[in-house]
C-alpha cells in the first residue's frame, strides 16, 4: 500500500472501515468456499446424500421395485430383537477384530522387525513378503480354499503324511475364521513395509543409548522401538479396524467355494455364512439383506448401525491412544 | 479449357445422381430396418442350453420377419431386479426362481397378464394346477410357466447289481437299507456314498427342504399363513430320518467325501462317475448324462415316499421357470405375443423339452408327438402329473424364509440343535417374524 493510500485509509471514519472489513472478510470466505467447492460438491453428492437417503430409507419398508414405505422404527426393532442372523454377524465381526486384526497387526510387525535385522537379502526378502500383498483378494481366496481343501488339498495331504489327521478348514465352523485369519495374516505386504520403513527411521542413537544403560535387546523393544513406532501401530490398529468391520470379499467368496464343493446349484442364499453362520460377517449380513432378499430399508437400518460402531470404535481407540502413543516432534 | 469445364460438370451431375441413388436407396434400407422391431429376452439358460433355447426362438423369428429377436442367457434375479429398477428392462424376461413370483407380482416389477390373457382368450386349463399356484401372486399372474422341473431318483444299475439290490427303494426306509448296501469304505473314508442327504448338497438336498416336503406330506404354512414346521409331524419325521442316515456315515466323513466332489453342472458330477449310487435330481440330469456320459448304466424312478403313506409313492416336487415381461418395456405387444408362443405352443415347448430335457408345462405339450421318447424322462413327466406332487410356497418376501429354514436344518445335520421341537417352534416364529417384516403373506 502506498503511503498516499494509508494516509487515505487512516482518513476514512470507523464505520467505513469497520464496512470493508467485514466486505474483505467475506470477500475472503467466498474465495475459502470457491477453492473449496470441488470438495464440497463430491462429499455431499457421494457421502451427504446417500448418508441421508441410507437414514430415510432405513426407516422404510423398501424392495427396490416399488416405492418405500414409512416404518418408523421396525427395522431396528426386528435387528436387534428378531433377526436370527443379526447376533451372529455381529459376534463373527467381533471375533475377526478381537484376534484376527492383532494377529495381523503383530504378524507385520514381527516380520518388518526381522528385515529390519538382516544383513544379506534385504530387497529379496522383503518382496517375498511383500508378494501376497499383490495378490487380488478373490483369487488368494480361491487359492487357499484350494490348498485347505480337507479331501484333495496339499496342506492336509501333507499332514496326512505326518500322521495328522487335518482338520476340516472352510467346511467346519470352528476353523472357517482360522482359515480367514491365515488368509489375512499370509497378505500383510501392505502394513509389513510401513512397519519395516518406520522400524529402520527408529534413530540410532537411542539404542545406543539404551545399550550403554544396559538394556538387553527385549527391553529395547519395549522401551525404544515400540513406543518411537508407536504413531504406526496406531495407524495399523485403526485400519485393521475399520478393514474387520467392512470385511466381506474373502468371507463371501470362501463361503460360496467352500459351500460350492457341495452345492454347485447356484444356491446362494444358503451359501451366504457356511457353514452354519461362521463366516457371516456384519457386511455379508448387509449384502444378503440387500441383494439377495431386496430388503433395501432394512439393508439400510444394518448399514447405519454399522456406521454408528464404526464412528465409536475408531473414536475409542483414537482417544485411548493419548495413553500409548508417542510423537516425535513437536505436533500431535 | 472448354473440355475440362464440360468433364467438369458430367461428373459433378454424374456424381450427384450417384449421391441421390445413395441416399435413396439408404433411405429405403432404413425404411425397411425401420420396422424391424428389437425383441431382448433374458433368459437364465446358458451354455448348451442356451443354444437350444435360442433354436426354439429362431423358429419364431422365421414366423416374424419384423422382428429382430436378441436372446441373452445366464441372467439371475439380481440381474432382472437391478434392469428394472433402472428402466433399462428387457422385453421379455424369465427366472428359474419360482418363489421370486411374489416379489416380481406383488410389487408389480412383471406386468399383469391377465388383461392379455383375456383378450385373446388364452385358457389357464392348459396348465396343471402346480404350475399355476408359482406363477401367480394373491390371485395377480405375472406369469407363466414355460417347462418345469420335477425331482425323482436316479440310481446307478452297476451299483446296484453289485450290490445285490434288483429295484430302486419305494419308502425312506428302504432307501435307507439300499443306501447302507451301496456305500463303500476305506476305513473312516467314504468310497462311494449309497445316498446322501446332507443339507445342500447338490440340487436335490437344497436346505430348506423344499424337494422333500412332499415325499413326506410337509407343510410350511397353515392356511392363515402361518408357519407350522413345529407342528407338522412329517417335518421331525423327514428330519430324524435324515440325521439318522447322516449320522450312519458320520457327519464329518461325509464332509471330507463331498469336498472331494466335483461339481454338479460338469462332467465331474458325482453321481455319473460313480462315485454315488442314488441320488435325488431334476429331470434335467437326464439330458446332461446323455451329453457327458452316455454309456452310463442307471436308471430313473419317483422318489420313495413316507413309510406311512406308501400310496404317494409317484409324487415328487415341482417347480419351474417362469416367464413375464417387465415394467418399462417398451414392444410389450410384441412381448406378449412371443410370451404366448413360448409358453402354450405344443411345438415350442416339445422343441425345448427335447432339446434340454425340462417337463413340458401344458397338458397339451405332454402328448405331442413331437416329444422324443425316454423311458428314463418320462418317469419325470409322470411325478410332474401326479396329484400328490407340490410345489414350495410362495411369499411376497420372495425366498428370505427359506433361508431360515436352511439355519436351522445345516445346524441339525451338524448336531447343534439340542431339542428338535423347541429348534422348530423357534423356527416357526422366526419365520412368522421375518414374513411380518418384510410384507410376506400370500401362502395359500
Amino acid at each position: 500500500m502506498s503511503q498516499g493510500a494509508v494516509a487515505q485509509a487512516a482518513r476514512l471514519p470507523a464505520t467505513a472501515r469497520r464496512r470493508a472489513r467485514r466486505k474483505a472478510a467475506w470477500r475472503r470466505r467466498g474465495l475459502v468456499l470457491l477453492l473449496m467447492s470441488p470438495w464440497l460438491a463430491g462429499f455431499s453428492i457421494f457421502f451427504g446424500y446417500p448418508l441421508v437417503m441410507s437414514g430415510y430409507l432405513s426407516l422404510t419398508h423398501y424392495d427396490l421395485l416399488s416405492a418405500p414405505q414409512w416404518r418408523g422404527f421396525a427395522n431396528y426393532h426386528y435387528l436387534f430383537h428378531d433377526d436370527p442372523q443379526f447376533w451372529p454377524g455381529v459376534r463373527n465381526t467381533l471375533w475377526f477384530i478381537g484376534i484376527a486384526i492383532p494377529l495381523q497387526v503383530a504378524f507385520a510387525f514381527g516380520i518388518a522387525l526381522m528385515l529390519a535385522r538382516a544383513k544379506l537379502g534385504l530387497g529379496f526378502f522383503r518382496t517375498i513378503f511383500y508378494l501376497p500383498a499383490l495378490a487380488p483378494p478373490v483369487a488368494a481366496t480361491l487359492g487357499f480354499v484350494y490348498l485347505l481343501n480337507p479331501a484333495t488339498g496339499p496342506v492336509n495331504i501333507i499332514l496326512g503324511h505326518l500322521g495328522i489327521h487335518g482338520p476340516l478348514w472352510f467346511q467346519s465352523p470352528g476353523w472357517a475364521k482360522p482359515s480367514l485369519t491365515l488368509l489375512q495374516i499370509w497378505g500383510v505386504g501392505n502394513a509389513m513395509v510401513i512397519f519395516l520403513a518406520a522400524v529402520l527411521d527408529v534413530p540410532q542413537h537411542l539404542y545406543e543409548s539404551a545399550e550403554l544403560d544396559g538394556a538387553g535387546p527385549l527391553r529395547r523393544l519395549r522401551w525404544v522401538t515400540l513406543p518411537t513406532i508407536s504413531p504406526v501401530i496406531l495407524f495399523s490398529v485403526v485400519l485393521g479396524v475399520i478393514q474387520g468391520l467392512q470385511y466381506f470379499t474373502q468371507a463371501y467368496v470362501a463361503a460360496n467355494i467352500a459351500a460350492g464343493q457341495a452345492s454347485q446349484a447356484g444356491d446362494t442364499v444358503n451359501n451366504l455364512g457356511y457353514p452354519q453362520d461362521s463366516t457371516l460377517f456384519y457386511p455379508v449380513l448387509l449384502y444378503q439383506a440387500a441383494f439377495v432378499n431386496n430388503f433395501m430399508g432394512y439393508a439400510c437400518a444394518l448399514a447405519m448401525v454399522l456406521l454408528v460402531v464404526a464412528f465409536a470404535v475408531t473414536s475409542v481407540i483414537l482417544w485411548n491412544s493419548r495413553r500409548w502413543v508417542h510423537y516425535t516432534g513437536s505436533a500431535r | 479449357m472448354r473440355r475440362v469445364t464440360g468433364s467438369l460438370l458430367a461428373a459433378l451431375v454424374l456424381g450427384a445422381v450417384l449421391a441421390a441413388a445413395i441416399t435413396m436407396g439408404s433411405a429405403h434400407a432404413g425404411a425397411r430396418s425401420a420396422k424391424k422391431t428389437t425383441l431382448t429376452v433374458w433368459v437364465g439358460w446358458s451354455a448348451r442350453e442356451l443354444r437350444v433355447f435360442k433354436g426354439v426362438v429362431a423358429d419364431y423369428q422365421k414366423k416374424h420377419p419384423e422382428l429382430n429377436i436378441k436372446v441373452v442367457g445366464s441372467i439371475n434375479d439380481t440381474k432382472i431386479t437391478n434392469a428394472i429398477r433402472s428402466g433399462n428392462a428387457p422385453d421379455v424376461v424369465s427366472s428359474f426362481t419360482s418363489s421370486m413370483v411374489g416379489v416380481y407380482c406383488g410389487t408389480g416389477a412383471w406386468i399383469n397378464l391377465q388383461p392379455y390373457l383375456s383378450k385373446d382368450h388364452v385358457s389357464l386349463n392348459q396348465f396343471p394346477k402346480t404350475t399355476l399356484y408359482y406363477t401367480q401372486f394373491k390371485g395377480k399372474r405375472c406369469a407363466l410357466p414355460l417347462l418345469a422341473d420335477s425331482y425323482g431318483l436316479y440310481y446307478n444299475k452297476t451299483l446296484f447289481a453289485k450290490a445285490g439290490i434288483s429295484s430302486p427303494p419305494k419308502t425312506f426306509s428302504e432307501l435307507t437299507a439300499d443306501a447302507k448296501k451301496l456305500t463303500q469304505r476305506s476305513g473312516n473314508k467314504i468310497k462311494v456314498i449309497g445316498y446322501d442327504p446332507y443339507w445342500n448338497f447338490y440340487s436335490g438336498n437344497f436346505t430348506d427342504m423344499t424337494n422333500y416336503a412332499p415325499l413326506f406330506g410337509a407343510q410350511y404354512y397353515d392356511s392363515k399363513g402361518k408357519a407350522v414346521l413345529a407342528s407338522r409331524y412329517a417335518w421331525s419325521k423327514l428330519l430324524r430320518w435324515q440325521k439318522s442316515l447322516i449320522d450312519y456315515y458320520g457327519y464329518s466323513n461325509v464332509v471330507r467325501f463331498q469336498a472331494g466332489l466335483g461339481d454338479e453342472f460338469s462332467a465331474s458330477n458325482a453321481f455319473e462317475i460313480g462315485k454315488i449310487a442314488m441320488m435325488m435330481d431334476g429331470e434335467w440330469r437326464v439330458a446332461f448324462i446323455k451329453a457327458e456320459h452316455p454309456t452310463l448304466n442307471y436308471g430313473t424312478a419317483p422318489m420313495p415316499v413316507d413309510d406311512a403313506h406308501k400310496s404317494w409313492y409317484g409324487a415328487g416336487a415341482v417347480n419351474g421357470t417362469i416367464i413375464g415381461i417387465p415394467k418399462g418395456g417398451h414392444n410389450v405387444d410384441q412381448a406378449w405375443e412371443l410370451v404366448r408362443w413360448l409358453t402354450t405352443n405344443d411345438h415350442a415347448l416339445a422343441k425345448f423339452s427335447n432339446g434340454i430335457r425340462n417337463v413340458p408345462s401344458t397338458r397339451s405339450s405332454g402328448h405331442s408327438k413331437e416329444l422324443k421318447p425316454d423311458p428314463r424322462f418320462a418317469t419325470f413327466v409322470r411325478i410332474f402329473n401326479n396329484p400328490h406332487s407340490a410345489t414350495a410356497p410362495i411369499t411376497g418376501a420372495g425366498s428370505a424364509w427359506n433361508t431360515l429354514v436352511g439355519r436351522f436344518t445345516v445346524k441339525w445335520q451338524a448336531g447343534k440343535v439340542k431339542s428338535l421341537h423347541k429348534g422348530l417352534v423357534t423356527l416357526d416364529k422366526q419365520i412368522d417374524k421375518l414374513n411380518a417384516q418384510q410384507g410376506g403373506g400370500g401362502v395359500p
